[in-house]
């Protein structure tokens, strides 16, 4: 009975997984997107700082978290933002699904979206200069806890908000902030006394710190604390989301 | 042990701030009926279907539906039930196929009987031909044919309709009567809310009259239509508003009821057969031409009027 359960529950999640898929991550303007802000990204820093391409290394971390963070968070500000605002949503909330499961599901596309948004920069530098000295599961571990804590993230401001529009605004008022903040491109040491301590309350901070660690082994932190770190961050962006599903959508 | 099909409710209450938008409302509907939920536009009618289906939390009350207590877990009866909302809200980027198979797996349904089913339904439903098109090029009878068809997807026990026919042309309204019809032949519990007086006439075995968020009535269509039967109603459209003649025919006609309805109408009513001739002769003495007499049947909307005071134009009002 139980096992019967969860095959039909995993249908289910499937399901939400593959029609978000095939209705929104997989058509062109979402693809050329996932695409093309990497690369304008990535060619903007060579052409502004004049690196040489065995630079690459020094600005990859924070072009993989820049990525991830904003191809997370818009698209989730559509999915979810969207099909609340055409009711579609509450044809999810009528399924027989747990709740913390639904949100998984949702989620799992714009994850999935994140991870794939961040091999383009990779996939550049690794053509550029082979990225010899990467420790490869460290920056694999990296991409993933990024995508997931940008997706709830993500997904905490598009429960927050009713139309579309305010949920790019209010993903503006974190994500911006956020590349100057969270160490991508110059360490959070730099940044201003008074500045730094948002800096810790960020969980990119963690996330581009564990790709410092893995791309170039300059990381401030031991892996497993940014880890532990990234995971607490997402543990409580889940219960604040579930929270506000449950006391925003049904209500 | 309850039926599997039914749906019991007691004292259920929900306010929205100073509004209370369902006040203490107890009901049963049995099984295999077609029960309707009529009221006025911001009666409660959706409210209480939310709470029903598990969209929105009772403030207080008990819901069980097919013997299951679902006022504190609503996913406890979730599997048991299929939902038609009053928004055709399928997913415009997918085609009709494509939509049904999502539903279905929805409720964890194995690939190859989803796709038996969705061919199944869209060939009931008519759809066959559509079923390759996006839902967002669907005609709006078509949504709300493939809305019900998605809500029918999972073989569901106890179907909630909401305003299903709002808003569609009448002969998509006709064939939807007819799909319901078919289901309720098939066993099917059927939770019927609408504003469409004439629709839950034709369609239920029952009917809860709903307004302010309070229950004023429920019973059988045939109890309800008790107190009218043998009535008699004429209306006449006239030249001008017969407003001052209403004394004079009152006394001539002791034996009728008269009434202004809309500018330059004049309803008659009474207890047996109302002969036209001698009225149509009186109100030309008075200088007033009938344009047209038409005999009015007694429906459940004059049911709905005596009971509620609510009169039947106001409930057609579009949402």
């Amino acid at each position: 009975m139980r096992r019967n359960m969860t095959v039909r529950h995993l249908r289910a999640v499937w399901g939400i997984l593959r029609k978000d898929m095939k209705a929104y991550y997989l058509k062109p303007p979402n693809i050329s997107w996932g695409i093309l802000f990497p690369l304008v990204w990535t060619a903007m820093f060579f052409v502004k700082t004049g690196r040489e391409p065995a630079d690459i290394a020094g600005v990859l971390p924070g072009m993989i978290a820049l990525s991830i963070l904003f191809g997370t968070t818009s698209m989730l500000a559509v999915t979810v933002t969207f099909e609340r605002k055409a009711k579609a949503f509450e044809r999810l909330l009528l399924a027989p699904l747990p709740l913390g499961l639904l949100v998984l599901a949702k989620t799992g596309g714009a994850i999935l979206f994140g991870t794939v948004n961040a091999m383009v920069p990779l996939l550049i530098a690794f053509g550029m200069n082979g990225l010899q000295q990467v420790d490869w599961a460290g920056l694999f571990a990296a991409v993933l806890l990024i995508a997931v804590v940008s997706t709830f993230l993500g997904l905490f401001i598009a429960v927050s908000v009713n139309e579309v529009f305010e949920a790019q605004t209010f993903s503006n008022f974190f994500r911006f902030p956020m590349i100057f903040l969270c160490g991508l491109f110059f360490p959070v040491a730099d940044l201003p006394a008074v500045l730094q301590p948002l800096s810790w309350m960020l969980p990119l901070t963690y996330g581009a710190d564990l790709l410092h660690g893995a791309i170039n082994a300059d990381a401030m932190f031991s892996p497993v604390i940014d880890i532990l770190v990234l995971l607490l961050f997402i543990v409580l962006l889940f219960a604040l989301c579930l929270r506000n599903v449950h006391r925003r959508w049904i209500s | 042990m309850a039926n599997a099909r039914n749906i019991d409710v007691r004292e259920l209450s929900k306010s929205f701030g100073d509004i209370q938008a369902v006040d203490a409302v107890s009901f049963e509907v049995r099984d295999g009926e077609i029960f309707g939920f009529l009221g006025p536009n911001g009666a409660g009618k959706t409210t209480t279907i939310n709470m029903l289906t598990g969209l929105a939390r009772p403030d207080s009350g008990h819901i069980v539906i097919g013997g299951i207590e679902c006022s504190c877990n609503p996913k406890a009866a979730q599997h048991l039930i299929g939902v038609v909302p009053d928004e055709s809200n399928l997913y415009p980027e997918l085609t009709g196929f494509d939509n049904l198979c999502f539903c279905g797996a929805l409720y964890g349904m194995p690939a190859r009987e989803r796709r038996d089913r969705a061919r199944d339904l869209l060939e009931l439903f008519g759809l066959s031909n559509a079923a390759e098109r996006l839902f967002g090029k669907y005609s709006k009878g078509m949504k709300r044919r493939l809305v019900i068809a998605a809500a029918m997807m999972h073989e569901p026990a106890i179907l909630f309709l909401d305003e299903p026919t709002s808003g569609i042309d009448v002969q998509s309204a006709r064939q939807i009567r007819r799909l319901l019809l078919d289901l309720h032949r098939a066993g099917t519990t059927i939770f019927l809310t609408t504003h469409q007086i004439d629709e839950a006439e034709r369609l239920c075995q029952r009917v809860a009259f709903l307004v302010a968020g309070r229950i004023r009535r429920i019973d059988t269509i045939d109890n309800l239509l008790q107190p009218v039967r043998g009535h008699e109603v004429m209306v006449f459209e006239l030249s001008r508003q017969p407003d001052a003649e209403l004394a004079g025919l009152e006394r001539t006609f002791p034996s009728f009821s008269f009434s202004c309805g809309a500018p330059g109408q004049l309803a008659v009513s009474a207890s047996r057969t109302i002969p036209v001739a001698p009225l149509v002769r009186y109100l030309d003495e008075c200088g007033i031409d009938v344009l047209e007499a038409r005999r009015q049947k007694m429906s459940l909307e004059e049911v709905f009027v005596r009971l509620t005071g609510i009169e039947a134009h106001r409930m057609k009002g579009r949402k």
